[in-house]
């Protein structure tokens, strides 16, 4: 038997689960619109493929992957693209992205799907096959699912760790899943053990899910594989990856580094799921099974379109009267849904009807106790008081000595504070501070950089002119002695074979004489320009100055001469003039 | 700034009421012994003690436009209330405990910012404050067993009768220290003990089940998670240390380490002072750190120092340490424990 490990802190909500749990998975009908953002991974924005007008098939890419870290997005179903406009996106921010709306035709056809031989092909190309077919972290996180299976090239890999614990009270759409396809999601955790080859693979489930770690344990023995499956004690957050890391592994991978830097990776099961369907049955993620419940009068779990829109989805719970509101998520980590247009979207696990009853408002802030509560709780062991004392003075600094990017966000402390402060909110606050200050800096160089780099090119290009101008002077002068030399010999036509002689001779040695005092001549001239044009860009105070003020300008200089630093060009102008005048 | 429709959408039933609600029934086990045995007077200074910090609160939290229903039900001023009157002489004069509390809730709590904001535990803000201010009001305590009525109690507390020696002398704690001093070493400790009107089985006498309802109490936040047993357990173990290692050396001078625990404030300061969140240590090695020292403190103060007692001191003087504590025992945090 595996020995467990404990990771720190965490909280036991209620979980609320069992109200979905009593119906299978059912497959939502068809929307009457759908909009599927291009943008749904972590990564590169998909670039459109489409034009409103044109007509797709279910899986036809609409949105191609735009850089590695970036995952495509295909049609949901058949039907004919309507506008690629900005629609209003599953986020709290109720800000909008660019999305595709489709509007289906009611065949629901496919386009060719092509499974693909996984084991006698590349890995990359197999990576390739899953950045094709949008796979991302299903688990809430979205990350494109090919960035993550390439192990590091100096640490090997041990665990494979696939996280079936699903912590969040609510959520029950990975128990469903490994309930009814758990061969599907064993299978899928075949190619990223393939891709990976860790020692071992290690499938955590919450001790709350008895049937599906029966599922996936029938499946794991059916298909002849040697995963281990482990009931996890449950304990929100155990789903967070770096927990059920440390829960099964022992290992803590800290924010500054990827855990495969510790030879160890984690996928969620309705990954590993949609990983399965796309090398064996050609599919895209075009789908997904999502919870629905909370205020609700059939809370069950459904696989629905990516793309459909909330209002359309949430009729299939039959929303009771004081329904208040949608979360997209669980109440520990979820959000709001901005407006019932909202689409589903890949991150959407679960969506919870709200009700004054099910999440009461919350009683006014007050001032913080130090009581420690949220210290005991965070699993980072972070110090979440203090974070928010120095987030609330705005001291970011601060905040970053005491690890805010080490925060999950997972809502440990704000579940247990008795002073109701709104703790997870601060430290977001100070993130995106933190971020917007270092982009600003980074600007602040940029334009710094690109200022020398001006600064420099324009001095480069002054003394290239100069330089230009005094060759140039030099072979006019050059050309004049020249002249000047035939002109002397003109007279002696008596002797031209001598003269032929001298007027080379005399160019030949007037030339070098008569080009230095030209270059000299040219240099002078330039000078006296810069002079001029110095002088008028000066400022007159500068003239008439007491002599008290030239003292004072005089310690300046030695100061700046002292420090390095070249004095200013109205000085300097008038220092050269000293010694001429 | 900050949206209250924001997740956690979940919450543990927890507030700051709460919190204090259960601290101030926590002291109830230690206020039933202390009327049992010393009467009901103390209840008078209780509701002293409570009115006027509650007052008090009042015209601050006015003073300073905060919502006054949501402060004052906060019950912390209670808090603060009842530790000022448990520490305060039972016989002392209303005007005392009432300056006390003014102080502790005007100056120590609300001067700083109010709930949270205090540097200093504001009810031994108030004891230093008036022991150094009226010494002898602050050092007479009742005798067990006095044959005094209420009344004449209540009497006595405004001013309405004489303050008799007789029915007030020092606590048993500051009589030994007397003693010992005076006798300079003629008398023993056994000796002095073996007086069976000062002192009973292990402590004072009375006091001691005083005392015991004080960590009777104070067991009862530790089980219900409201302190943690770093401050109380080695608060005990700083003063069981010296006690126990003096008490050895020459124990004809020394008293033993179970009389300085269950003598004047330790129980009471080990589970309600040093466990003060606001003004103590937050970090667990922190608060090991402070609890000890203040264990400590509080003996070198009660044995070697001119006043009854040393908790007060102790507690104030480790007050002004803890951001240094916290800045020097911060935990290393997860995926970063073998950096340090």
């Amino acid at each position: 038997m595996l020995q467990l490990f404990k990771f720190k802190g965490g909280v036991k909500p209620q979980t609320n689960k069992t109200q979905s749990v009593h119906e299978p998975i059912a497959v939502a009908p068809l929307p009457s619109r759908l909009f599927v953002p291009l943008h749904q991974s972590i990564g590169g924005t998909p670039r459109p493929l489409v034009q409103a007008g044109d007509h797709v098939l279910k899986g036809q890419l609409i949105g191609e992957a735009d850089g590695w870290i970036s995952a495509a997005v295909h049609a949901p179903t058949s039907g004919t693209v309507r506008a690629i406009a900005e629609h209003v996106a599953a986020h709290p921010s109720g800000l909008t992205s660019l999305s595709v709306e489709i509007e289906p035709d009611g065949k629901d056809e496919w386009i060719a799907r092509t499974p693909i031989p996984h084991d006698a092909m590349e890995p990359e190309a197999v990576r390739e096959r899953l950045r094709e077919a949008g796979v991302v972290g299903l688990g809430g996180a979205v990350f494109p699912t090919h960035g993550k299976l390439t192990a590091s090239k100096s640490v090997p890999m041990e665990e494979l760790v696939i996280n079936g614990a699903e912590c969040e009270p609510f959520i029950t759409c990975d128990d469903l899943l490994m309930r009814e396809r758990a061969e599907e999601v064993i299978r899928g955790v075949g190619i990223f053990r393939d891709l990976l080859q860790p020692k071992r693979v290690l499938i955590g489930i919450e001790d709350n899910k008895p049937e599906a770690v029966a599922a996936l344990q029938a499946a794991v023995t059916k298909l002849g594989e040697t995963f281990e499956i482990i009931a996890v004690p449950t304990r929100y957050p155990a789903g967070g990856a770096k927990q059920l890391i440390r829960v099964l592994t022992g290992k803590e991978v800290p924010a500054s580094k990827r855990s495969t830097e510790l030879g160890v990776q984690c996928f969620n099961v309705a990954t590993a799921y949609t990983a399965w369907r796309a090398v064996a049955h050609g599919e895209p993620v075009i789908s997904r099974i999502v919870t629905l419940t909370g205020n609700v009068e059939r809370p069950r779990n459904w696989e629905v379109l990516i793309g459909t829109p909330l209002s359309e989805f949430v009729k299939l719970g039959q929303p009771k009267a004081d329904t208040n509101g949608y979360l997209m998520g669980g109440p520990m980590m979820g959000f709001e849904m901005p407006a019932m247009d909202a689409p589903l979207v890949k991150a959407t696990n679960c969506i919870i009807a709200s009700s004054p009853t099910l999440f009461p408002p919350k009683a006014p802030e007050m001032p913080c106790i130090r009581c420690g509560e949220c210290a005991k709780v965070c699993p980072h062991e972070l110090q979440p008081f203090e974070m928010y004392w120095f987030s609330r003075a705005k001291n970011f600094g601060k905040t970053q000595e005491y690890n805010i990017f080490d925060c999950i966000e997972c809502g440990c402390c704000s579940f247990v504070c008795p002073s109701r402060i709104p703790l997870v909110q601060y430290f977001r606050f100070a993130k995106s501070e933190i971020w917007a200050r270092e982009k600003e800096k980074n600007a602040a160089d940029t334009a710094k950089a690109r200022f020398e780099w001006k600064t420099e090119r324009d001095e480069r290009e002054k003394a290239e002119k100069a330089e230009k101008l005094a060759k140039a002077a030099a072979a006019q002068a050059a050309k004049k002695a020249a002249e000047a030399a035939a002109a002397a010999a003109a007279p002696a036509e008596g002797a031209p074979t001598p003269a032929t002689a001298v007027a080379p001779a005399a160019s030949d040695a007037a030339a070098p004489v008569d080009a230095d005092a030209a270059k000299k001549a040219t240099i002078a001239a330039a000078l006296e320009r810069a002079r001029a044009q110095r002088e008028a860009a000066a400022p007159k105070n500068t003239d008439n100055l007491t002599l008290l003020q030239k003292k004072d300008i005089a310690a300046v200089d030695a100061l700046r001469q002292q420090a390095g630093i070249e004095p200013p060009p109205a000085i300097e102008a008038e220092q050269q003039e000293g010694p001429k005048s | 700034m900050m949206d209250f429709s924001t997740p956690p959408y979940l919450l543990k039933n927890a507030s700051v009421q709460r919190v204090m609600l259960q601290v101030v029934a926590a002291l109830v086990p230690g206020i039933a012994a202390y009327v049992w045995i010393f009467g009901p007077v103390i209840l008078v200074q209780l509701a002293l003690a409570t009115a006027t910090a509650l007052a008090a609160e009042a015209a601050m939290l006015k003073l300073r436009n905060k919502p006054l229903s949501l402060f004052l039900s906060d019950g912390s001023a209670i808090v603060t209330a009842w530790l000022i009157a448990l520490t305060f002489p039972p016989l002392s004069p209303w005007w005392l405990i009432i300056t006390g509390t003014l102080f502790a809730i005007v100056v120590a709590k609300h001067l700083y910012g109010g709930l949270g904001q205090n540097p200093f535990n504001p009810a031994m803000v108030a004891f230093a404050v008036c022991i150094v201010s009226f010494p002898a009001l602050m050092s007479q305590w009742p005798a067990v067993g006095m044959q005094v009525s209420l009344a004449d109690q209540i009497a006595v507390v405004f001013g309405q009768m004489p303050r008799l020696d007789a029915i007030s002398g020092a606590t048993p704690l500051d009589t030994l220290k007397t003693a010992l001093k005076l006798d300079e070493g003629t008398v023993s400790v056994a000796a002095l003990l073996a007086d069976q009107t000062v002192y009973g089985f292990f402590a004072g006498r009375g006091w001691e089940w005083v005392t015991g309802g004080y960590l009777l109490g104070g067991l009862f936040l530790w089980w219900r998670g409201i302190v943690s047993w770093h401050a109380p357990l080695s608060f005990v173990a700083g003063l069981s240390l010296l006690a126990t290692g003096l008490w050895l050396y020459n124990p004809a001078q020394f008293a033993n380490p179970l009389f300085h625990l269950f003598s004047g404030g330790a129980m009471l300061g080990a589970w309600f002072i040093v466990t003060d969140p606001v003004s103590g240590c937050t970090t667990p090695k922190g608060k090991l750190i402070f609890g000890f020292s203040a264990g400590v403190l509080a003996y070198l103060i009660r044995v070697f120092g001119g006043y009854p007692d040393g908790v007060a001191f102790a507690v104030l003087l480790m007050n002004l340490c803890v951001p240094l504590i916290d800045l020097y025992t911060q935990p290393a945090i997860f995926g970063m424990k073998d950096k340090s």
